[in-house]
């Protein structure tokens, strides 16, 4: 073989007939420089013109479309039979280049439909998957409601162990960030009190805006919220985890129930930490707004107490913590669906994560406003 | 009406049995059988309907035709609690085990005795060391799933598909991503189990050899059909195409190379050239 050497074309036109020389290696490494030769020549080369390519060195994919862009690609296309010197192997990869060339150079099909015919498109078929979401949810409601009555009758299945332990989970190791949070957003809706109320010279009911806002809405709500993200996401890596490892089936395999297995300890244990946690985070949230009142607004302790017992009824307790439950079910039978959709990889337990995560902080807030419109109506 | 014996009956019996998932069918009129104290090898490409075939005798999913048999009851015919009562005779050991990950070795083993009967915890830790100790592992019961390798954790999880001493054995793959020592115990372990228990043992599997070496009879299947059947010896002198392309490891044959194409000249001219 020869010394690797630059790729040159040469048009040579001396002996009355044009002939244009390829020689050396026309490769990736020399492409700047060939595509400078191509360039120039182009223009000059027309059919009558033979190409010798005996001299010619390496040839790669890019010394190949280099080839096409000088001759054009019915050029090369009888380069074979000519006594171009050119091998059938070099030919072919010059055919491979040029068909891949040709496929790219097709101008897309232009597309049909109008713009708003996509959008109603995307539209429809988002109400189609919502509408798939909730009956899938519904079944699933059904599933574990009849494996709870199932199980409820025989207190030898209950699975207690697991049941601490998801408790421990999702309800112990929860209170800190709960009672944090709902510390910091009592202070925060207190100042907001402080400063539109003070305009109407009753800053006082600053008192009132928090025992209503945290004992009704916001102490159950950021709590749910809270933790549908901490803890239907984890529900859905658990078991979408142990589907992808095939431990689901394998529990199918050994004759057991993985809705009884999996699922009841795991809603079992919320349904009895969110109340918990609620009540947490209405103490805490009334603490953070009780911090603001007597330092920003000089309400004594003693009077925001009294405040809160004279005019804050039991019954906005009792319909805060009344949703509690409710969130629970919906949160953990979310968080636990999305497990059992998982197919195989980790990439869906990611996906399946995150959906669960976005649906079940979405139905806590939509129960929210219907119940809260209900509560309304009914004068509760 | 001749006499019996209980060995000869079929202990898993299909017959004619189709299977789809929605619109993708996959097994398309498939009849086999498989005796008591029997291991039956099924045998096919990727993506055949191998598993599918293990998952329609195991009762996960349903034929949508055909009649699936096992034990004389037929499945399509079981309510739930008979499924239930009926998978407990069956062990079924998952292509990578499927331990539960966050149990002890022994714990995993524990699980279908803890779970299906009432024995007190000493004989239970009795029956778990046996098993363990059948597969040579009794040492490891405090070991956790992750720090075992594989051919370890294929073994845990034979012990624990044999815990319950089922009728039926059921291996989706048991030999994938073995070195050879661990294909070779296992191969070893699966026979043994099987004549120890008298159970019947279906092995679902392309690693030819070493199956060949232990079965004693083994069911082709290709396109959802049945494509051969025999025992080991009729096998390796098969001169059926497809099953001597699959016990040679041949490139080309029956089942092509090349993905259907349109031809390699059309392709690299164009439709001009």
């Amino acid at each position: 073989m020869s010394r690797a050497a630059s790729g040159s074309a040469v048009l040579d036109d001396r002996a009355g007939e044009a002939r244009l020389i390829l020689a050396g290696d026309w490769t990736l490494a020399h492409h700047a420089m060939l595509l400078r030769q191509v360039e120039a020549l182009r223009a000059r080369i027309d059919a009558r013109v033979k190409v010798d390519a005996g001299e010619l060195g390496s040839l790669d994919t890019a010394g190949a479309a280099l080839l096409l862009r000088l001759l054009g690609s019915d050029r090369v296309r009888t380069l074979v039979d000519s006594d171009s010197g050119l091998s059938d192997g070099r030919w072919a990869l010059l055919a491979a280049v040029d068909g891949a060339m040709a496929e790219r150079s097709v101008p897309p099909a232009p597309r049909k439909g109008s713009a708003i015919g996509d959008v109603l498109a995307h539209v429809g078929e988002a109400v189609a998957v919502f509408g798939r979401h909730a009956v899938d949810l519904l079944g699933f409601v059904g599933l574990t409601l009849s494996a709870m009555l199932r199980v409820g009758v025989r207190p030898t299945r209950w699975r207690l162990t697991s049941l601490v332990a998801n408790l421990e989970q999702t309800g112990l190791y929860a209170v800190p960030i709960v009672a944090l949070l709902t510390f910091l957003v009592g202070a925060v809706v207190a100042f907001l009190g402080a400063t539109v109320l003070a305009d109407f010279g009753a800053s006082v009911f600053t008192v009132n805006l928090v025992a209503f806002s945290f004992l009704r809405e916001f102490g159950v709500l950021l709590t749910a919220i809270l933790v549908a993200g901490r803890t239907a996401s984890a529900y859905t890596a658990q078991i979408g985890s142990m589907r992808a490892n095939e431990e689901v089936d394998a529990i199918r395999a050994l004759g057991l129930d993985p809705v009884e297995l999996l699922v009841l300890p795991r809603m079992w244990a919320l349904l009895l930490a969110l109340p918990m946690l609620t009540f947490i985070a209405m103490i805490s949230g009334i603490l953070g707004g009780m911090l603001v009142c007597v330092f920003s607004l000089g309400i004594p302790v003693s009077m925001f107490l009294s405040i809160i017992a004279n005019d804050v009824g039991v019954s906005h307790f009792i319909v805060g913590m009344a949703k509690a439950p409710v969130f629970a079910f919906l949160i953990a039978l979310i968080g636990c669906m999305e497990g059992f959709k998982v197919s195989g990889s980790a990439q869906s337990v990611g996906e399946h994560t995150t959906s669960s995560v976005v649906q079940s902080i979405f139905v806590v807030i939509v129960v929210n406003a219907i119940a809260a419109l209900i509560c309304m109506e009914m004068g509760w | 009406m001749s006499f019996k014996h209980p060995l000869d009956e079929c202990f898993v019996r299909l017959k004619d049995v189709h299977f789809a998932y929605g619109e993708r069918s996959i097994l398309q009129g498939i009849d086999l059988s498989v005796r008591r104290g029997q291991v039956v090898a099924i045998m096919g490409g990727s993506g055949s309907g191998k598993t599918t075939l293990l998952r329609l005798i195991g009762g996960q999913l349903r034929a949508s035709q055909g009649e699936v048999r096992v034990a004389g009851s037929e499945l399509s015919r079981l309510g739930r609690n008979d499924m239930y009562a009926l998978r407990r005779r069956m062990g079924m050991l998952f292509q990578f085990g499927a331990l539960f990950t966050d149990m002890s070795v022994f714990d995993n083993v524990a699980f279908p005795l803890r779970e299906h009967t009432d024995l007190p915890p000493e004989v239970i830790r009795d029956l778990v060391l046996m098993k363990l100790d059948a597969v040579g592992l009794r040492g490891a019961g405090k070991l956790m799933p992750s720090e075992l390798s594989g051919g370890m954790a294929r073994r845990v999880a034979l012990a624990r598909a044999v815990a319950l001493d089922p009728m039926l054995i059921m291996y989706d793959e048991p030999f994938a991503g073995l070195d050879p020592i661990s294909l070779g115990v296992v191969g070893q372990l699966i026979r043994r189990l099987n004549d120890a228990l008298g159970a019947s043992s279906i092995l679902v599997t392309h690693d030819v050899h070493e199956s060949l070496a232990i079965v004693d009879y083994v069911y082709f299947v290709s396109d959802g059909r049945i494509a051969a059947e025999g025992t080991p010896d009729e096998i390796r002198a098969s001169r059926d195409p497809f099953v001597h392309q699959f016990v040679h490891a041949e490139i080309d044959g029956p089942v092509p190379f090349h993905y259907p194409a349109e031809p390699i000249g059309q392709a690299l001219l164009g439709s001009s050239g």
